[in-house]
């Protein structure tokens, strides 16, 4: 049967943009999905490399630990701190939210520079061997997605200054936004650290 | 009442009329300019990527090299191949019929991320001139479309750098384009609209997005790997130092099997939609079909080695690709049989749409079954990376998707511009296509059997009269290129004025004035409950009151 | 009826692949029948069915309503969910069952740990000669054609001819180990097996006998094996089926296969250390 039904007028609200804050956080979500499959594809290389090519036993060497564990470390809190920082923004307590989200950045930025203190004194470059260029590509996509993220807290820390700024408790999307990526870069690195450190 | 959106960066009155034109060169958010935009930017390269492969017919007429340089050869056929898969069909069945269609299916007013769309799109042009540049100005890429190392590390390094970079371009607009379908379907659906309501295109779409977001940054991530080995000198595929080349194989055909899906699904989606309303019968078993989608969708991403049967993969891993591969076309085979059961007591108008739409299923069934021919080890051994592969894809990709879009375009047409398309042309164009298409690409088959290897510019002078044939199809081909051109240009203005609702169809977009309004509706957006509610014995139901207008404003 | 049977004729009868020359060819040549007459039924069917559809159907001048409403249909849907499922899975396994006449199923890298394994002693034989010569590159992989139908068959009994294959741009070498020369076009013994041990210098080559339906990639890196063996004397053409740089079209050689004595002849004709000996 044809039924072409006209929509009863209660419902005439569906596009009304304050809808439209979870559709973006959705599409966060799902743009994230695809951030992971990217790094999933260098993972999959890895292990594959790992499992096929086995090193010629002279060029095998064991990654030093403490520097990686502080960095797992600096960033889980990090983690930690954004959310608060969240929670913060949720009371309306912009001072709060802002100091938190500077700990936060800086944290980051602790991350970077320790993982530059370990760039510089490996042993080995970029284009040593199969193994050390992938240890370079994952790290330094990861990277990457660091740097990014401490400049979008740093962006979203200025936008959050005045209560009537940008970021507020009203609007709320461009902190959360960056928050759910940061856990995303986090799990990234802990996934990374078991593959690339311990395993 | 007027419109709840938030406010975009146009204000026109709600009709196509010239007076916009210029729009479709602006940053336009709305769902249908940049879905035209799609539209007539895929065309041009297709006709790009046609006449590379016009260059690479009349290289082949003769088993000497003598039409192009060798190696220009090689830039020529890996511009054909890149240019019809990431400029012209990828481009046209998602982001130029997802975006025209999926809002109005969904009944919304516009994509979920109008901007983000926008951005999407005009990814396209610069990656794609930038693709085409890349020959005038350096030479462009010439290790195929695959760029398999240590070939593509060895061949002269910007031309494949550029090609690189504008597929990574292009991969970034599909992922961005997909983010946005899955969005638009899931969450802007107009209240009341079930998921399983919806027709059939918004699920093949949202399939097809799905595998877009899984594969395509796996792509990306594979490109950049190997852009390091061209520029960096690391040797993560270069067997040189000590890289692995059959690791790159594996990722790349994980994006690209996946890939023929993104170029197939939504044509399936499309023929879902033209079939019906032409037969007039709802489309048939409607839930096997969404089933069938997204079993396509979940065995898609296990099958991609079976690009590698020869590159010594281990056993084991043969014969799980055999079996995942082979199965696909139970899924498939199951949208087949349904769309013959539609056919099947229908009344159907023989018009262009339908035609291309059954050609369609001609040619597909064939590139299917040769398809799962070429799943089998045994048979792929012998036939890899031949003409018989060529044959294969061609009949899938041209006589499938390409096929699809020529229906498609007769069948909305109407709706885009408010004028009909010339029906004998049309007639014409569909006869040329099929018969050229079949020449050129059915001696193929014989070809890659007996032993012609494909991508190269010389040949056995034995396979010199096939090949010959085959090159009188594509000749034909072309020619049947421009009855169409002439159709769409003049029709656009002096075509037969088409009313609101030419086709009686039910499906939303028909629910609104031909061309649609700014946004979609002037009124409230239909529900439309049973998209495939054909088939009502004529006393029974005034198929003209459902021509757009009357209810939506009537309010029925 | 009439449909499945002029299939299965078209399929039986239509030829349209080169002579078959190695012991594998006529496997595989009873696989492509079987695909050919399965492919030709469903494609005749299912054009046939639109054919008709369209022609039946159609819509006549004074038609004007509506199909019928059939929106689905249960059993229907089971029955060509499971006909294609069927046929896949036959296919499958009979292909299965094919490639593992061809050879194809033997585990790839015995180079690795042969010790553990069965093998023929054609197998073995040139197994042995390339640990000697490869101590170090260690992984071999494995092509097709080295497994059961070749290696159990009678021809067994005569120990594979070891051929070294070497592919670059743009052309093969052969070398004969056990005459210690390199020669542009490979000479192989009819009935004889054959183990090629093909490398790669600079990019993938692809090493193809149409006349014997076999291919495997050439991959540098990564050694490989191919074993076959060769039935019906003549010459065939190699073909080089990979992408491999400009001349990828004109890499090509042959192979002639010959009377065992006539091979001999051709091979003391050119052996190296029989001269050294003499
Ligand atoms: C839109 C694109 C598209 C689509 C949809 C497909 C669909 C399929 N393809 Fe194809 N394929 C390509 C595009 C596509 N392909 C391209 C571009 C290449 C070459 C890439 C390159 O190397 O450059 C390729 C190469 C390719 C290969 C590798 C060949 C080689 O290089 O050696 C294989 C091997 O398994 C294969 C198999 C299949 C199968 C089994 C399907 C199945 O999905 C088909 C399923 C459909 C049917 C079977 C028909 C309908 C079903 C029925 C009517 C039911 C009854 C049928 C049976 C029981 C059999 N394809
Ligand atoms: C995805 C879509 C797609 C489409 C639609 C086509 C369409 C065509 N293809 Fe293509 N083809 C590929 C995808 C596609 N191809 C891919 C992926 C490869 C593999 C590349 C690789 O190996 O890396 C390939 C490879 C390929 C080869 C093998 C080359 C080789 O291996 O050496 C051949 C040879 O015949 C060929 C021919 C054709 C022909 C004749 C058409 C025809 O259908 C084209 C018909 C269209 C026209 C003829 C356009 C008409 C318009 C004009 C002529 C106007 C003139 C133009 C201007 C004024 C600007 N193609
Ligand atoms: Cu060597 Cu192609
Ligand atoms: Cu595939």
């Amino acid at each position: 049967m044809t039924t072409l039904n006209q929509a009863d007028p209660s419902a005439t609200n569906d596009v009304a943009p304050h809808e439209h804050g979870d559709h973006r956080m959705f599409g966060v979500a799902t743009f994230l999905v695809a951030d992971a499959m990217t790094f999933a594809g260098f993972f999959a290389a890895y292990l594959t490399f790992h499992a096929v090519n086995p090193l010629q036993p002279d060029a095998v060497y064991e990654l030093e630990l403490p520097l990686p564990i502080l960095n797992t470390v600096l960033l889980l809190v990090s983690s930690a701190t954004f959310h608060k920082a969240g929670q913060k923004l949720r009371l309306a307590d912009n001072r709060a939210c802002r100091q938190w989200l500077m700990v936060t950045a800086v944290l980051g930025l602790a991350f970077l520079v320790s993982q530059m203190v370990e760039y510089f004194t490996l042993p080995f470059g970029l284009t040593d061997n199969l193994y050390a260029s992938t240890f370079y590509a994952l790290t330094g996509f990861h990277g990457l997605h660091v740097t990014l993220g401490a400049l979008m807290i740093l962006i979203v820390w200025w936008q959050c200054r005045t209560p009537s700024g940008r970021v507020t408790a009203h609007n709320q999307f461009p902190l959360e936004a960056v928050e759910l990526y940061w856990h995303f870069v986090d799990g990234i690195w802990v996934v990374l650290f078991l593959i690339l450190y311990l395993l | 009442m007027t419109v709840s959106l938030p406010p975009q960066s146009e204000q026109h009155t709600p009709s196509l009329q010239p007076t916009g034109w210029l729009r479709y060169f602006s940053f336009s958010v709305d769902h249908k300019v940049i879905g035209l935009q799609y539209l007539v930017c895929g065309f041009l390269f297709y006709l790009i990527g046609g006449a590379l492969a016009g260059a690479i017919r009349t290289e082949l007429a003769s088993p000497m090299s003598d039409f192009m340089p060798r190696d220009v050869y090689n830039q020529v056929l890996t511009l054909h191949g890149t240019v019809m898969i990431f400029l012209w069909i990828v481009p046209v069945v998602n982001g130029a019929f997802g975006n025209y269609l999926i809002p109005f299916y969904v009944g919304a007013r516009d994509m979920a991320y109008p901007r983000l769309n926008a951005v999407a799109f005009w990814l396209i042009p610069p990656a794609g001139l930038l693709l085409i540049s890349s020959y005038f100005i350096t030479g462009a890429a010439q290790s195929g479309w695959t760029a398999y190392p240590p070939l593509s590390i060895t061949t002269p390094a910007s031309g494949q750098m550029i090609w690189i970079l504008s597929v990574l371009l292009l991969g970034g607009s599909s992922i961005f384009g997909g983010i946005n379908f899955i969005a638009t379907v899931l969450k802007l659906r107009r209240p009341g609209l079930k998921l399983m309501q919806l027709p059939m295109y918004c699920w093949a779409m949202l399939g097809t997005s799905i595998l877009v977001v899984l594969s395509t940054p796996v792509l990306a991530g594979t490109l950049i790997l190997l852009s390091f080995d061209i520029v960096a000198h690391t040797g993560f595929f270069n067997p040189g130092l000590g890289g692995n080349v059959v690791v790159y194989q594996h990722l790349f055909w994980f994006y690209s099997h996946p890939a023929v899906y993104i170029m197939v699904l939504p044509a399936f989606g499309l023929v879902s939609e033209i079939l019906p309303v032409h037969c007039r019968k709802p489309l048939f078993g409607y839930a096997t079909m969404v089933y069938s989608i997204m079993a396509i969708v979940v065995l898609g991403l296990v099958v991609w080695a079976h690009h590698m049967f020869t590159s010594g993969t281990p056993p084991w891993m043969r014969l799980f690709f055999t079996i995942a591969t082979a199965f696909i076309a139970v899924p498939t085979g199951i949208k087949f049989f349904n769309w013959l059961a539609t056919l099947w007591g229908g009344r159907i108008s023989l018009n262009s749409a339908v035609l291309f739409s059954c050609g369609f299923i001609v040619n597909f069934v064939l590139g299917g079954i040769t398809g799962v021919a070429l799943a089998q080890v045994p048979f792929d051994v012998h036939v890899h990376d031949t003409y018989f592969v060529v044959a294969h894809f061609h009949y899938i990709v041209y006589g499938g998707t390409v096929f699809v879009i020529f229906a498609s375009i007769y069948h909305w047409y109407p709706k885009v511009t408010g004028r009909m398309l010339n029906e004998p042309i049309g007639r014409l164009h569909f006869l040329l296509t099929f018969i050229g298409f079949n020449l050129c690409f059915a001696p193929q088959h014989w070809l890659g059997l007996n032993g012609m290897p494909r991508r190269v510019a010389e040949y056995d002078p034995q396979f010199a009269f096939i090949n010959q044939i085959s090159s009188v199809g594509a000749l034909l081909m072309a020619i049947s290129t421009l009855p169409f051109l002439w159709n769409v240009v003049a029709s656009a203005f002096n075509g037969e004025i088409a009313g609101d609702n030419p086709w009686k169809a039910l499906t939303p977009e028909w629910l609104t004035s031909s061309p649609p309004p700014v946004e979609n509706w002037v009124g409230e957006a239909p529900l439309v409950e049973e998209p495939y509610g054909y088939g009502v014995p004529i006393d029974q139901i005034d198929l003209k009151a459902t021509s757009g207008r009357d209810l939506w404003s009537s309010g029925k | 009826m009439i449909l499945v049977l002029g299939g299965l004729w078209i399929g039986q009868n239509i030829n349209l692949l080169p002579v078959d020359a190695s012991a594998n060819a006529p496997v595989y040549d009873e696989l492509f029948r079987v695909l050919f007459s399965i492919g030709t039924i469903l494609f005749v069917g299912i054009v046939g069915l639109v054919v008709f559809s369209l022609v039946r159907f159609r819509r006549k001048p004074d038609q004007l309503g509506d199909g019928l409403a059939i929106e689905g249909n249960l059993p229907l849907e089971v029955f060509w969910t499971a006909v294609p499922a069927i046929v896949v899975l036959f296919v499958g396994l009979y292909s299965y069952d094919i490639y593992d006449r061809m050879g194809g199923m033997t585990p790839l890298n015995h180079g690795m740990d042969h010790g553990g394994m069965q093998h023929s002693a054609a197998d073995h034989k040139a197994m042995e000669g390339m640990d000697e010569s490869d101590a170090m590159a260690g992984r071999v992989w494995g092509g097709i054609g080295n497994g059961s139908a070749i290696s159990t068959s009678a021809e067994n009994a005569v120990a594979a001819v070891p051929i070294e294959v070497t592919a670059m741009q743009f052309a093969f070498l052969f070398r004969y180990p056990q005459g210690d020369f390199i020669s542009g076009e490979l000479h192989v013994p009819a009935g004889q097996p054959v183990s090629l041990r093909m490398e790669a210098k600079d990019v993938i080559h692809a090493f193809w006998v149409p006349e014997f339906r076999l291919k495997q990639d050439v991959i540098p890196g990564q050694p490989t094996v191919l074993n076959f063996t060769p039935t019906r004397p003549g010459t065939y053409p190699i073909v080089c089926a990979e992408l491999c740089g400009p001349y990828h079209g004109g890499m090509r050689s042959s192979v002639v296969v010959e009377e065992p004595e006539t091979y001999q002849a051709w091979f003391n004709a050119n052996n190296k250390l029989n001269v050294a000996d003499a």
